[in-house]
């Protein structure tokens, strides 16, 4: 056999990829041709590289106090310069990268959790459980956001760990409300009713069924909700309810220019181009994942 | 009777309640069902065809109760049946495929991963028995290279071979009643041919029964044993698919079968019939078809006939066949006439 026949051999099987593999191409595939999206996804996971590594290289200590040093603008020592208490900015926004999108994340992971649980049960069985649902997430979301976080935290008392339940509870109504509506568009289609005649519990076709078919709405709005989470965070911190000092969220240190803003105006600048950042790629990010995961944008 | 009967239904209610209103869907439905054999149901839509099949699979959604009547399988009355015990059956001893193919697949799971769960779950196969099970399955319903297909996505068949692939979920368990209902309406002439000829088939291999729900005469005559003509959810006529064709004797049913082509004669205009289905929300007090049907008198107009035995194989619901009859007794003699 010539080499030609072999490869014609070959090419004569046609060759599958692993489902799941061949989803992922296909979506990097659509991601790719979005530029915005896919620096922002970049830029998402250069910033959670930097939260993660870089506490470990930077030379100072985040919350050492260096009255020598105090107030100095940007050098090539302290690049960010220093604040009133002498401790170097750059230093201190990196740790507190970590923080910020730590709880932008965690309060979102929460939040939509409980507001996933919440919505599929509220669409999926309707009737009285929907109306008390849906009933309460009215409530919750009658109030602006950051004001109910600060009513929580009012009660719970200001903690990093209070900062992402209030965030959380905030998020479940958002996340609740998506996914009942996907919830009813999809409960109704066909295949759900295939699932039913062919023997699947309520359990496997909410979870199995009708969770995969929904997931791409609340992908997008999760990302689209960190952005939230790590302003809310950030504001809450700024106005002295969040993370308590010495802590370095980027809000705190923030808050703590606000005083020195004349004198020494790097001391917000760098925290508020940091608190910027974040937002922007999670924003970008976001949006570019909704077209990505549109379906009716099929190549 | 020597056969042995896998379903017995028997005078099966089914109501949607809206507005503390009752509206009855299938009004005193019963047939019964020899094992191996295929019973088809015919009407036009609104006639409670398609309703009296979830009834039995208890597919309802919530404002559709079952009301009455019971639905024996093997012995078993399914409307007695706890919501575990009815799950244990579908897909399992009662399949159901459905008349829309391209959507009635999960587009988010590969052909394969959609067979072995109706296995895991009633047979508790794992990942590689499922898999072996699956392109055996898809195999046995025609499909080529089952190796490959079984990895795809629904997106990536035709409408034919997603109805095939529902065929080989339906069929997986080895269900003992299969109800298709209208699984040819959504494809083109040529692949309902193939379709209805791999159900057929099926049929004979695994000795399966078979509900076909259809409104169209040509599926009837191509699969079924049995025809239950139903019309307002009530059955009209019930006879064997030979005398349904040869010696139809409800107008309803004469009207069906006026109203499709014929290859045996020449017709130049085909017979409809006129107006439509009666709202299930005001019925006729009297024969449901009474206000459609070109023989109906006072009689007609204000009692509901019961279905009674005309000749050794029919059974109909007509006044017309009653000593009651107070019409053309032209009408009485030679029945309806179909169009010559």
């Amino acid at each position: 056999m010539n080499a030609e026949q072999a490869s014609s051999e070959v090419t004569q099987v046609p060759k599958v990829d692993s489902p799941l593999k061949r989803a992922m191409k296909d979506f990097y595939n659509k991601l790719k041709k979005n530029k915005t999206a896919l620096f922002g996804g970049y830029l998402i996971i250069f910033l959670i590289v930097v939260a993660i590594v870089g506490p470990y290289l930077t030379s100072f200590n985040p919350s050492e106090t260096d009255y020598s040093v105090k107030l100095q603008g940007p050098s090539a020592e302290h690049w960010f310069g220093t604040d009133h208490h002498g401790r170097d900015i750059f230093t201190r926004i990196i740790h507190g990268l970590g923080i910020t999108m730590g709880i932008g994340f965690f309060s979102t992971l929460i939040g939509s959790i409980v507001g996933i649980f919440l919505g599929i049960v509220s669409g999926y069985y309707g009737g009285k459980i929907d109306s008390v649902i849906m009933r309460l997430m009215d409530i919750l979301l009658a109030f602006p956001g950051i004001l109910l976080a600060l009513a929580l935290i009012s009660i719970l008392g200001a903690s990093l760990q209070n900062v992402v339940i209030a965030i959380a509870i905030f998020a479940i109504p958002t996340f609740a409300r998506i996914v009942r509506g996907s919830t009813l568009a999809t409960k109704n289609l066909e295949y759900i009713d295939a699932m039913r005649a062919l023997g699947a519990s309520d359990i496997r076709i909410i979870f199995k069924h009708i969770f995969p078919n929904i997931l791409s709405p609340i992908i997008v709005q999760a990302s689209l909700f960190i952005a939230t989470a790590v302003l809310s965070a950030s504001g809450l911190s700024f106005l002295g309810l969040g993370v308590q000092p010495p802590s370095p969220e980027l809000g705190a240190i923030l808050s703590d220019g606000k005083d020195f803003m004349w004198d020494a105006g790097h001391i917000a600048l760098f925290p508020g181009l940091g608190i910027m950042v974040i937002v922007l790629a999670f924003n970008v990010f976001g949006d570019g994942l909704r077209d990505a995961l549109d379906p009716k944008m099929k190549n | 009777m020597s056969e042995e009967i896998i379903l017995d239904v028997k005078d099966l209610r089914t109501s949607f309640f809206v507005d503390d209103f009752e509206v009855k869907a299938v009004d005193g439905v019963s047939f019964k069902l020899p094992k191996g054999k295929t019973i088809g149901i015919v009407g036009e839509s609104g006639s409670g065809k398609s309703i009296t099949a979830l009834s039995i699979l208890r597919l309802l959604e919530k404002p559709g109760k079952i009301v009455g009547g019971e639905i024996n399988f093997k012995g078993n009355d399914l409307t007695k049946a706890s919501e575990q015990e009815i799950r244990s059956i579908r897909g399992n001893e009662i399949s159901m495929i459905f008349q829309e193919p391209m959507t009635s697949l999960n587009p988010v799971y590969t052909v394969g991963q959609q067979i072995r769960e109706t296995l895991k779950v009633h047979q508790g196969l794992g990942k590689e028995q499922g898999m072996e099970k699956g392109v055996e399955l898809l195999k046995l319903v025609g499909i080529p290279s089952p190796q490959e297909r079984i990895k795809q996505y629904p997106h990536e068949l035709s409408g034919g071979m997603r109805q095939r692939v529902m065929i080989a979920m339906a069929l997986a368990c080895n269900p003992e009643l299969l109800i298709a209902d209208e699984p040819t309406t959504a494809l083109d002439v040529t692949i309902q041919a193939q379709i209805l000829e791999l159900i057929n088939e099926l049929q004979e291999e695994l000795g399966m029964s078979v509900i076909m729900i259809t409104h169209d005469m040509g599926v009837v005559a191509e699969t079924c044993d049995y025809v239950a003509v139903m019309y307002g959810g009530k059955v009209v006529e019930y006879a064997d698919v030979k005398t349904i064709f040869k010696d139809p004797k409800h107008p309803y049913t004469v009207g069906l079968l006026n109203s499709i082509p014929r290859h045996d004669i020449d017709v130049d205009e085909l017979e409809p019939i006129r107006g439509s289905v009666p709202s299930p929300k005001n019925m006729p007090n009297g024969c449901r078809f009474a206000p459609r049907c070109p023989f109906a008198t006072d009689l007609c107009m204000e009692e509901l006939p019961d279905l009674g035995d005309v000749s050794d194989e029919n059974l109909v619901r007509c006044w017309i066949y009653s000593e009651r009859w107070d019409g053309d007794p032209e009408v009485k003699e030679h029945g309806p006439k179909r169009t010559t």
